[in-house]
């Protein structure tokens, strides 16, 4: 998976928990908390939703990783890449 | 025999806050069940039919309204956790409401679901206390009202540092404890918070068939989430087992087993169902409850003269009493709900007239009555609570104007709350003392709805929605 493509998964993610928010000018290097209002539930869900639709298991510690767009990718890439065998 | 007898959660009580948290866990993929003793769900916001018509209970409106694209707050908090989209909900806006104080309801304070219009009201009534109410809407702007730990405090005293005129102090009280106290005369800080949010930053709203609606949305993503319920199915027991809720029994017999159980009848309730194993002493039941008269009208309100306000809170004393009555019912304050007038758009109104009138009462003076002197007293009482609301609306055209409109009538007391929802002393607001944590003496059961005290339809699906993060979507 490439980051690109990561970073639209957490997109599609917030894009189901958080409708109301709009997505079309995230800058991937900003905290996503200083772009748009998410809380520690939307944040919570994000984690969720990665464990139900993609098997990613996020621990509370990393929870930190999951702040911008460009963080996401750089965390959750490799964890894609190793459930698909590609690490 | 059921096969599917073991469950990740159990859920007690279909109501607001339980389908809310049945939703969360179904939609991460626990086996849930939700298990209501009552054929019908939605709780305390319910509704029955008689004859054909429709009537709510609980629900005069939905707090917490705020419009699209005001963020952070519980409504929409609330949308984005149960993935509910707010078309759904089809919520139409408040006209207005009052709060009106004194025999003949002289001081009168508007709001509506802009808060600039309720403090220009205070401000124009009460000049001396314009800096002390705005000190007062800054406090509860930055109080965290979330908190699950905050350490109590009292309210009265809280906002006596602001306001120093004891009639505007009782008439911000007022919507604010017949909206959500559980407590008499005085309200914990974080409570008031939370309700003068809900109720003056924030403001109502109805969707157009009433309560049904919002219960219908709730249900279709309960099912489609894969979430199961049993109806007609109450829990009469909960086992418990070195410190863990080991089963819970059902009014058959038929044992349950499940690594979670959350409860949303309430702490008393709750307790009631381990002491039914235990033995133990169960807590004390609470104390404030309330009567409620429907009038359902051949007409519009407004053509009666009242079709602007949505919801009048009133009282005629001088100072406001929020207590149990000694008597069956303390009509001197109470609200008045009139449903038709929320802005459901251009020619759109409700097919009837309807007019509700809800007062403080006392469980213990209707509980025990023989069958034949409760209905004589409901009937006693109707007229007299009815007289008293219709003194805080504008006069009507002849006194009989009202019964001449009326099509049928309907009255709820104490012990009816008690007979449909199981709530002990046909509380509406739970019991006295809070959990916010949700916690009880057994490590995999939790309280959630009025016990755990988020307040309103809007905080008890927050309430679920909470304790199924916190407890068990959390640790995984």
């Amino acid at each position: 998976m490439t980051k690109d493509e990561c970073k639209q998964v957490v997109l599609d993610i917030i894009a189901d928990i958080a409708p109301d928010e709009d997505l079309s000018n995230v800058k991937p290097e900003v905290r996503l908390r200083d772009q748009m209002q998410l809380d520690s539930m939307d944040f919570l869900d994000i984690v969720m939703e990665l464990r139900k639709r993609h098997g990613i298991e996020v621990p509370e510690k990393d929870y930190q990783q999951l702040a911008s767009l460009d963080s996401c990718a750089d965390y959750l890439t490799p964890k894609f890449d190793a459930l698909t065998g590609k690490s | 025999m059921n096969t599917r007898s073991h469950y990740d959660v159990a859920i007690i009580g279909a109501g607001m806050s339980g389908l809310a948290a049945g939703i969360r866990l179904a939609h991460f993929g626990k086996k849930v069940c939700i298990f209501e003793r009552h054929n019908a769900v939605g709780g305390l916001n319910s509704f029955y039919s008689i004859a054909g018509r429709k009537f709510d209970v609980g629900l005069h409106a939905m707090t917490n309204f705020v419009r699209p694209g005001v963020k952070g707050t519980p409504l929409g908090k609330l949308l984005r956790q149960l993935r509910i989209d707010r078309d759904e909900f089809a919520l139409c806006e408040q006209k207005q409401s009052r709060i009106a104080f004194g025999p003949r309801g002289e001081c009168s304070l508007r709001f509506t679901n802009d808060f600039a219009v309720f403090e220009s009201e205070v401000v124009a009534a009460f000049p001396a206390q314009a800096d002390g109410f705005r000190r007062l809407a800054a406090a509860v702007r930055t109080f965290d009202d979330v908190s699950l730990d905050a350490a109590p405090m009292s309210a009265r005293e809280a906002v006596r540092r602001h306001i120093s005129d004891p009639l505007l102090e009782d008439m911000l009280f007022c919507p604010l404890m017949y909206y959500g106290s559980a407590t008499e005369r005085d309200m914990e800080f974080g409570q008031f918070v939370i309700m003068f949010k809900a109720l003056f930053l924030e403001g109502f709203a109805r969707p157009f068939e009433g309560v049904r609606v919002v219960l219908r949305v709730l249900l279709a993503k309960y099912r489609a989430a894969g979430g199961e319920r049993r109806m007609k199915c109450g829990v009469q027991k909960i086992s418990a087992h070195a410190g863990r809720a080991s089963a819970v029994i059902l009014d058959s017999g038929e044992e349950i087993t499940a690594d979670h159980v959350i409860s949303s009848i309430g702490a008393p309730e709750t307790d009631r169902l381990l002491a039914a194993s235990a033995g133990e002493p169960t807590t004390a039941a609470p104390t404030l409850s309330f009567v409620e008269t429907i009038s359902m009208l051949d007409r519009q309100p407004a053509e009666l003269g009242w079709g602007s306000d949505t919801i009048v809170f009133f009282n005629d004393s001088t100072r406001f009493d929020y207590v149990r009555p000694t008597e069956q019912v303390d009509p001197r304050s109470g609200v008045i709900c009139i449903p038709n007038n929320f802005d459901y758009g251009a020619d759109r109104v409700l097919p009837e007239g309807i007019f509700r009138v809800t007062c403080l009462a006392n469980y213990d003076r209707w509980a025990t009555l023989p069958e034949a002197d409760y209905q004589a007293d409901k009937l006693r009482w109707f007229p007299e609570v009815q007289r008293s609301a219709r003194r805080f609306l504008p006069p009507l055209a002849s006194d009989d104007a009202l019964v001449a409109a009326t099509l049928t009538t309907d009255m709820f007391t104490p012990r009816t709350i008690t007979k449909f929802t199981g709530h002990l002393g046909g509380a509406i607001y739970g019991a006295t003392v809070k959990h916010r944590q949700g916690r009880t003496s057994l490590d995999n059961l939790y309280l959630c709805g009025t016990d755990q005290g988020f307040l309103g339809i809007v905080g008890a699906m927050l309430s679920g929605i909470s304790m199924a993060n916190y407890h068990i979507l959390q640790k995984g």
